[in-house]
């Protein structure tokens, strides 16, 4: 069972269920902000897409105060997969639980557009249906999805292989022209060192049916979903 | 009397004919007031009349003409009259829908404005008990070259989605448009459609005696007062900026809680009836919903919320902040309500009760400030039969001597000035600015002829309905030709709806003119109305729901009458739809419907000729009837895989549109027979027109003859140009594909150029 928590704010949780569910075939079950505790058959947790807290003050700033976190930074330190998708990316750098931040995009627009993606490295429980730069076709949508880390961690975090996913343009070339957001190192998707907590700002759950956005999304859920099922491929 | 009177004394003006006047109330109105309560009105009670009776909320001088709008049919559920209308669209589900207009507060604050706009239009929609599902946006501004207006778009832009993007619902579509005669007033109208199960919609209803009326959302504050009277029931003049404090401000995130709230609170069996608290805030809430039941309300404003203190009873009954509800639940419930707000961090507290009587008593610090009946406000407002004159110089806009129009000399240019042109350019400036795809059904997104939304339970199970979405206005037709350019309006909002195979099930709309106390403008509106009726009877899509947006106009200066259609149409199943763009090469291009020599009010004569003159193409509504049931015939069956509508700009810009707006270049060669002036033929906006790609033009031409519906190949998708070509042989177009996208994708950004 895959925990979607839901703090007020979620927006993209339907949607997340929705791929989870009526796609993929794995049942989730929404845990509110408040709860204390993951329901104790909890495989994986899911941070959706949204305005937590109407992201006022910053974005993730206050949703990591939420009790419902202290058990999610449990379940990861225990090896847990947890996931975060926009929002969800956002709070797990304000929660420290992965590194870096996230800041307004370098044009200060809201970008909503689907983007290439070129996958770094395939790994479970992220990546494993991904090839090393394969390329994915996914949306994004925010306001503040720069991710920003100090020169000195983004070259750590590239040397232990962490940056999971780059923008990229159409043929797989990782560029300023294809940024659409002024990420350093054109970072989409950022993994912690032990590989088990991948927050990305693109959203996988928006490319899931083939006359909807693509099925490219689903390399991503689906490796979730392949790795709770103990490494069996689900379909 | 003693207690009204001590309650606002040393607080209070006394009431007379003269601070009547400045309410805006005229002497007849306020000789009504008079004679309907057997004493001068309290301070409170005169601030009520005002926003009731406002042309905003009375709709009193356009009320004898939306009477003729159709607005029945099997496929409705609730027409105007309630929060938003409502249509079946089968398997138990219903879309709940309307368009707003939030014209004179975004003028004036373009941030707010815009997005308390979309926040209005979501509590219209999910008071009825509907999720909202989708928006669609009709903007209007002054030319670009004017900073301001490009501060303006900036603003409207930021304010829709700085409040659509984090409340959840995606905006999949709208028009903007840039003229002169909006220097002075921008328009910003917002669509939304929820998704609602027919047995499960609610309404604005204050029934049982003793039932608990419960206020919930946000604390009451002193913004937006007056706003509804004074506001959007004047015209601008150079004191308009003075205004700035009678605009609300939004916040999105309370909006986000009190609709998963409501929603909950809605699948209880606890509420009898909701409303949601938008102009003149709760005054026009509790009148309304005692007034449609029959009943009366006894309000307690020392309840009510408050985030500033020292307000005054009237401050509270006409505040308009934002994201509030009142709602009616059965008594015992009040708990229920409470603890479920409580849940989302939202205030629900107990102001009254439902009484007997039909009276709306209030009640402050001890004192009754208001006590008058409920009926005679909400329901007897003034009706006014305006003065209509035509304009007296309608005849010379009219004139157009095509004989005497030098031709065009360089057709490639002229399509390349269109492209550039900021109405027909890309909006992709502003739509990638908005949230598109959450709620996970968008189809197709905006860009292409109507968006179309894929349907979902509430539970998440996905349907086969498909819901196709458009939104249209000719603003320049509508000036040269009221009633043509209506009808227009109506036939294109349709025929977009159409070309994604969908059948259009209804209207909403709303129609922003200028000030109706000018008999020209009555006039307009009148033949508007005439325009709408007839188009929407003929098509078979009834008016369910709508708006009026009056006083349009800055020191004696009015918009061109502009009244905007969405059209919802539904589609089953959805996969089989078909988009606007050319999907691949190797089909044949076929042109249903017939030019003909009409260019009076076309974008060409405008761009090329720098005229507005002469009579808006006709429409052939048994035409239109025909060619929508042939697309969707066609869809179905699978021999239109595109299909995109002729309009500004004509077919040479339709064409060019098809061949570009794909992921990938699709290039097409055309040839015309040239019976008509090239200028008509390529430029011409002759309505009842699209262009279809199909694998299978036999057939497709087979069932436009038995449709009735006047078809021919016109030519092939293949390479990467645009190519149009008379039969006599001249080559009137060659031009390459990334050459003209490149044109029409910088006809916005490029001219952003204020910092």
């Amino acid at each position: 069972m895959i925990a979607v928590v839901q703090f007020p704010g979620s927006n993209d949780d339907r949607d997340l269920r929705f791929a989870l569910k009526t796609v993929l075939g794995v049942r989730s079950e929404l845990v509110w902000h408040r709860q204390g505790e993951l329901p104790a058959e909890t495989a994986g947790v899911c941070l959706p897409g949204g305005f937590s807290y109407g992201d006022y003050l910053r974005c993730g700033a206050m949703a990591r105060y939420s009790p419902v976190m202290a058990a999610v930074r449990r379940f990861a330190e225990a090896g847990g997969p947890v996931l975060g998708v926009c929002n969800g990316f956002q709070v797990l750098c304000e929660s420290g639980l992965l590194p870096g931040a996230l800041v307004r995009n370098h044009h200060l627009h809201f970008v909503c557009d689907f983007v290439h993606l070129r996958v770094e490295k395939s790994a479970a429980p992220f990546t494993s249906r991904a090839r090393p730069g394969q390329l994915l076709r996914i949306p994004i949508k925010h306001g503040e999805g720069a991710y920003f880390a100090e020169p000195d961690l983004l070259a750590r975090l590239e040397q232990r292989g962490q940056i999971l996913l780059r923008y990229a343009d159409a043929e797989g070339r990782v560029s300023d022209a294809a940024n659409p957001n002024g990420s350093v190192g054109n970072a989409a998707g950022v993994a912690n060192e032990r590989g088990n907590v991948f927050g990305l700002m693109p959203h996988p759950e928006h490319a899931v049916e083939e006359a909807i956005g693509g099925r490219d999304g689903l390399v991503l859920l689906g490796s979730l979903v392949d790795a709770l099922a103990g490494g069996r491929r689900v379909p | 009397m003693k207690a009204l009177s001590a309650a606002s004394a040393g607080r209070e003006p006394v009431v007379d004919a003269a601070l009547a006047r400045e309410h805006g109330l005229s002497d007849a109105e306020y000789a009504s007031i008079l004679a309907l309560l057997g004493r001068p009105p309290t301070f409170p009670e005169l601030g009520i009349f005002s926003v009731m009776w406002s042309e905003h909320c009375s709709y009193k001088s356009s009320k004898q003409y939306l009477r003729t709008l159709p607005s029945r049919g099997p496929q409705v559920l609730f027409g105007p009259g309630e929060n938003a209308g409502a249509v079946r669209i089968g398997d138990g589900l219903a879309v709940v829908f309307k368009i707003e207009s939030h014209n004179h507060p975004s003028f004036i604050e373009p941030r707010q404005g815009a997005a308390t706009g979309v926040g209005g239009i979501l509590r219209d929609v999910f008071t009825m008990g509907a999720r909202p599902l989708a928006s669609l946006d009709s903007l209007r501004f002054g030319p670009l070259e004017d900073p301001r207006h490009q501060y303006l778009l900036h603003g409207v832009v930021a304010g829709i989605g700085g409040y659509g993007n984090p409340v959840g619902v995606a905006t999949v579509g709208g028009e903007a448009t840039f003229h002169e005669c909006y220097r002075g007033n921008i328009l910003v109208n917002a669509f939304n459609l929820g998704l609602v199960e027919e047995d499960r919609i609610f309404l604005a209803k204050a029934a049982g005696v003793g039932n608990p009326v419960i206020y919930v959302g946000s604390k009451t504050g002193r913004d937006g007062i007056h706003g509804a009277s004074l506001l959007a029931s004047a015209e601008f003049d150079e004191e308009s900026e003075a205004k700035r404090p009678t605009v609300q401000v939004g916040d999105p995130f309370t909006e986000k809680c009190l609709i998963e709230a409501c929603l909950e609170l809605m699948r209880t069996d606890a509420i009898v009836g909701i409303q949601d608290m938008g102009a003149a805030g709760l005054t026009c809430s509790s009148f309304e919903m005692a007034s449609n039941a029959g009943t009366g309300i006894e309000l307690d404003l020392d309840r009510v919320p408050q985030r500033e203190t020292g307000m005054t009873p009237t401050e509270l009954l006409l505040s308009e902040s934002q994201e509030r509800m009142l709602l009616v639940a059965r008594a015992g419930q009040e708990e229920r309500v409470r603890e479920i707000f409580e849940r989302w961090e939202l205030e629900a507290v107990v102001v009254g009760r439902v009484a007997e009587g039909g009276r709306m008593r209030v009640r402050w610090r001890g004192g009754t400030v208001v006590d008058i009946p409920v009926d005679p406000v909400a329901r007897s407002s003034p009706e006014l039969d305006r003065p209509r004159r035509e304009p007296a110089d309608l005849g010379e806009r009219q004139k157009l001597d095509l004989a005497a129009l030098a031709p065009e000399d360089d057709p490639q240019g002229a399509l390349e000035a269109l492209l550039d042109h900021p109405d027909l350019g890309s909006k992709a400036w502003i739509w990638r600015q908005y949230d598109q795809l959450v709620q996970g059904g968008t189809v197709i997104g905006p860009g292409g002829d109507a968006a179309l939304v894929r349907v979902r339970r509430e539970d998440g199970t996905p349907t086969e309905k498909g819901l196709a979405l458009a939104v249209d206005c000719n603003p320049r037709w509508c000036w040269l030709d009221p009633y043509a350019g209506t009808a227009a309006a109506v036939a294109e909002a349709a025929r977009n709806v159409a070309c994604t195979g969908a059948r259009p099930l209804a209207l909403t709309n709303c129609l922003n003119f200028g000030s109706p106390e000018r008999p020209e403008i009555m006039w307009e509106f009148a033949e508007a109305t005439r325009g709408l009726a007839d188009a929407a009877a003929a098509l078979g899509t009834p008016v369910v729901s709508g708006n009026v947006s009056f006083y349009n106009e800055t020191s004696g200066r009015a918009i061109y009458p502009t009244p905007t259609v969405a059209a919802v149409g539904l589609l089953e199943p959805w996969r089989r739809h078909a988009v606007s763009h050319f999907p691949r090469a190797g089909l044949a291009v076929l042109l249903l419907g017939e030019a003909r020599e009409e260019l009076g009010g076309s974008a060409w004569l405008a761009v090329r000729r720098g005229l507005e003159l002469g009579h808006p193409p006709a429409v052939d509504l048994g035409h239109e009837r025909r060619l929508q049931r042939l697309l969707a015939e066609a869809v179905a069956r699978g021999l239109a895989l595109s299909a995109h509508d002729v309009s500004d700009g004509g077919l040479a810009v339709a064409l060019a549109e098809c061949a570009f707006t794909g992921t990938e270049p699709i290039g097409v060669a055309v040839t015309l027979p040239d019976r008509l002036r090239p200028e008509a033929l390529l430029f011409g906006e002759s309505t009842g027109r699209v262009v279809v790609a199909s694998a299978l033009p036999e057939a497709l031409l087979a069932l436009a003859r038995e449709g009735g519906v006047p078809a021919r190949q016109v030519g092939e998708t293949g390479g990467r140009r645009l190519r149009v070509a008379a039969s006599a042989g001249a080559t009137w177009i060659d031009a390459d594909l990334s050459h003209l996208r490149g044109i029409w994708a910088a006809a916005l950004p490029r001219r952003l150029t204020a910092a």
